[in-house]
């Protein structure tokens, strides 16, 4: 089928406009990141007038941005892993057995996620003050009682998309392996999860973008031991210069981990994100 | 956070078999339970719990004095929904605004991020040399981690030092003064930007794997029958990719109703009256004021809100999908 001038034109219009759109916030970003502060702090520039890598060491000490890196990626690991182990044993109950109770769970699971995250955090913020409070024991500022809070969104996420994933690996599988005189647990370890490898890695890039891009809780659940990147970035612009090149920096710095990652696994992603809705 | 999975599985046991009375239980019965058990411990902490506090905490005058130890807030009933809801009053005018707001941010936000991911998605439908390097380019800015994003168009938008000032005086050379993006009226088209600019990749990426079971030979068959391509486009690919725009919108539409990030990192703490979004308002009027009583009561309503008009969509849809 040969294109039409229209459709040729539209085609080169969209593609055209769409990346500029895109392009030049991280242009913006990666260009500014190596520029001396006194570019940043007059008229905006498309090029350095000296090309730098100093904001690279200076964003260091400006703010303890490697404490934040580590907490980020302590917090955002643990949350990941831990909703993923929680919800490999729960996504597998419910793709592949029926139970009374089942309904229930899977409706409040599925319910969970329309809710805004605001919902969770006031009551969350006053449970974990009333424990430091009665039981002496401190969640607020800490990465336990982070981790807890990222669970709130990477949890029934986790559940819902492996619960589709499971759907999707035909019965014939597990039963063929019961057959060989697999338990039920072997099956799952056996069968399951090498055929959902797909699946559980869309699930853990997933979790972990979430919880590294996460700003609300991370607001309000955090004090200087625990910050994560999400608020410690913003803590460049409260000193007495507003140091935009570092802050472009460190966003890039912050930013490269996860692209990468996420460009390196794409096409898991696409295919696991999509699967369900799709088919 | 939303699964786009999970909306098709919202009636899963519908079939499951009803264990019958004085029936022998299976060996192994409990073995369901115990895989569910960790999840079941897990889902009542982070959820059931926090939401009946939440509930519970919005009958209750919980202001500053009582954070500490709110057993001992006092019981008021409906008196924080009654405030809410009163619009003549300072705390009901700044809800009922910035829901108003809120929805016209959501309207124009889903409605153009839908737009612009079908375009591209369209765009790219067909191969051509150079379709993998812009379907990767597009999935950039979902990929980065949203406060990095939101930050580079903070500094793009800054009225003096920023890029699109220099763009629009400097370079187009309009006439006047670099007006302020990210305070007064131009916050609102501002944070607008900023959110389709993080979601239209999202619409993109569902839309794209949508076309993909769209059989090539269905266009074909049209074209040789003289369909031009809005009219394929109206007539094929609309009606074929409905189940994921079923999905798809929903899932925008709850996120940026709920949408907290973007104007609070856009922003910084205290937002402009033209950007002032649902989330961010409850935020604030919890811990601003300490009012925490309130900001329950505000944030059930938001429930509601969101329960009811959710409940409506998929109604809608499912009966068109019978009668179709």
């Amino acid at each position: 089928m040969h294109d039409t001038t229209g459709t040729k034109i539209f085609r080169i219009t969209t593609i055209t406009l769409l990346s500029i759109f895109t392009i030049v916030p991280i242009y913006v970003m990666v260009i500014s990141g190596l520029k001396p502060l006194q570019d940043v702090q007059g008229a905006f520039s498309w090029w350095p007038s000296t090309l730098t890598i100093q904001p690279y060491i200076d964003m260091w000490k400006t703010v303890p941005l490697a404490d934040y890196f580590v907490n980020s990626v302590i917090v955002s690991s643990v949350a990941t892993v831990l909703s993923l182990i929680i919800a490999i044993f729960a996504s597998y109950a419910i793709s592949r057995y029926s139970f009374r109770g089942r309904t229930i769970f899977s409706t409040t699971v599925l319910s969970t996620q329309m809710l805004p995250g605001v919902l969770f955090l006031l009551p969350l913020f006053l449970i974990f003050v009333n424990i430091n409070t009665n039981f002496g024991l401190q969640l607020v500022g800490t990465r336990t009682g982070l981790i807890i809070t990222y669970l709130t969104f990477s949890l029934p996420f986790s559940i819902w998309m492996l619960a589709g994933y499971f759907n999707g690996i035909p019965r014939e599988l597990d039963e063929a392996a019961k057959v060989d005189g697999c338990g039920p647990m072997r099956a799952l370890f056996k069968v399951i999860l090498p055929t959902a490898r797909p699946g559980l890695v869309a699930v853990a890039i997933y979790s972990f973008m979430t919880s590294w891009g996460e700003v609300l809780f991370a607001s309000v659940m955090t004090t200087d031991a625990n910050r994560t990147l999400a608020v410690g970035l913003q803590l460049y612009s409260t000193q007495t210069n507003v140091y935009w090149n570092q802050i472009m920096a460190a966003s890039v710095v912050v930013s490269i981990p996860i692209v990468i990652g996420f460009l390196l696994l794409q096409k898991n992603f696409v295919a696991g994100l999509t699967a369900g809705a799709v088919k | 956070m939303s699964a786009p999975t999970a909306l098709k599985k919202s009636g899963p046991a519908a079939g499951a078999p009803k264990r019958r009375a004085g029936k022998p239980r299976r060996a192994g019965w409990w073995l369901p339970y115990a895989l569910l058990a960790p999840a079941v411990v897990f889902e009542l902490v982070i959820h059931v719990i926090p939401m009946v506090t939440g509930i519970w905490m919005s009958f209750l005058k919980l202001t500053k004095m009582f954070i500490a130890n709110w057993g001992n807030a006092p019981f008021i009933g409906l008196k924080n929904y009654q405030v809410a809801l009163d619009f003549d009053s300072a705390v009901g005018m700044g809800l009922l605004k910035s829901f108003g707001i809120t929805v016209a941010f959501t309207i124009l936000v889903v409605g153009l991020s839908w737009g612009l991911g079908m375009a591209a998605a369209v765009a790219l439908q067909k191969a051509f040399k150079g379709r993998a390097i812009f379907r990767t380019l597009f999935l950039i800015p979902y990929a980065l981690p949203m406060y990095a994003g939101v930050i580079a168009w903070k500094f793009m938008l800054q009225k003096d030092n920023g890029a699109l000032n220099h763009f629009l005086f400097d370079n187009l050379g309009l006439p006047g003064d670099k007006p302020f993006w990210l305070i007064g009226d131009n916050a609102f088209l501002s944070v607008v930007i900023v959110a389709i600019w993080r979601l239209w990749p999202f619409a993109f990426l569902m839309l794209m794997a949508g076309l993909q079971s769209v059989p090539n030979d269905v266009y074909e068959a049209s074209a040789v029958d003289g369909a031009k391509p809005l009219r394929q486009w109206w007539a094929i690919t609309l009606p074929m990719l409905r189940p994921v725009n079923m999905v798809l919108v929903l899932v925008m539409f709850l996120w940026t109703f709920n949408d907290f990030n973007t104007p609070f990192v856009l922003f910084g703490g205290s937002q402009p009256p033209a950007g002032d979004l649902i989330s961010f308002h409850i935020y604030n009027a919890s811990f601003l004021t300490w009012n925490f009583g309130s900001g329950a009561a505000m944030s059930v309503l938001l429930l509601l809100f969101l329960l009811v008009v959710s409940g409506i969509y998929l109604l809608a849809m499912n009966r068109r999908k019978d009668n179709a």
